[in-house]
């Protein structure tokens, strides 16, 4: 037996407010994350602190999300309009640009790891690393959304009209988008002025 | 589960949407905009802003976030109860920050 999809008593999509409800809760994660690293920014240890980050190659791999959004929503778009084809191209197009992000992560952490900071070197390391990793989990597993959207449109499981998937889809992504934003920000820009 | 049940929800959200989301072109414009606001973010490294710098960058932050979530998020777009669920944990986001900070620097100058 599965569930039944269908509008709330507001004429809402249940899945939709679903999908809402659980990015407003995602808010108290990084929340939290955010605040422990903040606290711990300046607990370094007298290991490496925020002059181990590359602003320039943090700026490429935070652009490349940013532009995701737009195929992300450019998928959307084409889903509405009915035109499939365009949608997987587009989607293909947001997956592989989170890849991008993700290995620009993978090598971000690597370079840091042997410049000394690793998980438990310190709790700037330990905040760091944990409210960087939380976030490239959830483009990971935005990705493999993404991918299983792809596959489900080519063997014809998803169809013209139910272009809520694809907007579901989308919602979890521009969150993560919007999520880093607000790292980029404050985890990277501002803590180098202070320097 | 009834397809059939799936099938009319997507119908009633497909009709929902008719017409009221920007165009590609609008999308694309959107996006440059965030692109030229992001190359603003990051000349603040090279560039020295004095202190201007970190209220420039959390202005920049905020307006990236607004344009992010009311146009490809299209909160202006929806029903006010989505984003209403969205500010909302966002605000308790920050009561946790605040409440988190306010307790650290209470507990060192004890």
């Amino acid at each position: 037996m599965t569930a039944v999809a269908h509008s709330t008593t507001m004429g809402l999509d249940n899945r939709k407010l679903g999908m809402w409800v659980f990015l407003a809760s995602e808010f108290l994660f990084f929340g939290a994350f955010m605040s422990a690293y903040l606290l711990y920014i300046d607990t370094t240890n007298r290991g490496p602190g925020i002059e181990i980050f590359d602003i320039p190659f943090t700026s490429v791999s935070s652009f490349v999300l940013l532009m995701s959004s737009l195929t992300m929503v450019l998928a959307h778009n084409s889903h509405l309009r009915g035109d499939m084809r365009r949608m997987r191209l587009w989607v293909l197009a947001t997956a592989g640009q989170g890849m991008v992000f993700l290995g620009g992560q993978v090598y971000e952490f690597t370079v840091f790891f042997r410049e000394g900071l690793d998980l438990t070197q310190s709790p700037f390391a330990s905040s760091f690393y944990f409210l960087a990793g939380f976030h490239g989990a959830h483009v990971a597993i935005g990705v493999l959304l993404l991918l299983g959207l792809y596959s489900l449109s080519l063997t014809g499981k998803i169809k013209p009209g139910q272009d809520v998937k694809t907007e579901i889809i989308g919602l979890y992504w521009h969150f993560v988008d919007i999520i880093w934003v607000i790292l980029f920000t404050v985890v990277y820009l501002i803590p180098e002025l202070r320097v | 589960m009834s397809t059939s049940g799936t099938q009319a929800a997507d119908a009633v959200e497909h009709e929902a949407h008719g017409g009221h989301h920007p165009t590609p072109t609008e999308y694309v414009r959107i996006a440059l905009i965030l692109a030229v606001l992001t190359a603003l973010e990051v000349s603040t490294y090279y560039f020295d802003f004095g202190r201007a710098g970190i209220p420039l960058l959390i202005i920049l932050m905020v307006i990236k976030f607004i344009m992010v979530a009311g146009s490809f998020m299209h909160l202006r777009y929806d029903t006010k109860l989505f984003g209403r669920f969205m500010y909302t944990g966002l605000g308790f986001a920050i009561v946790l920050y605040t409440a988190t900070l306010l307790i650290f620097v209470v507990d060192a100058n004890q």
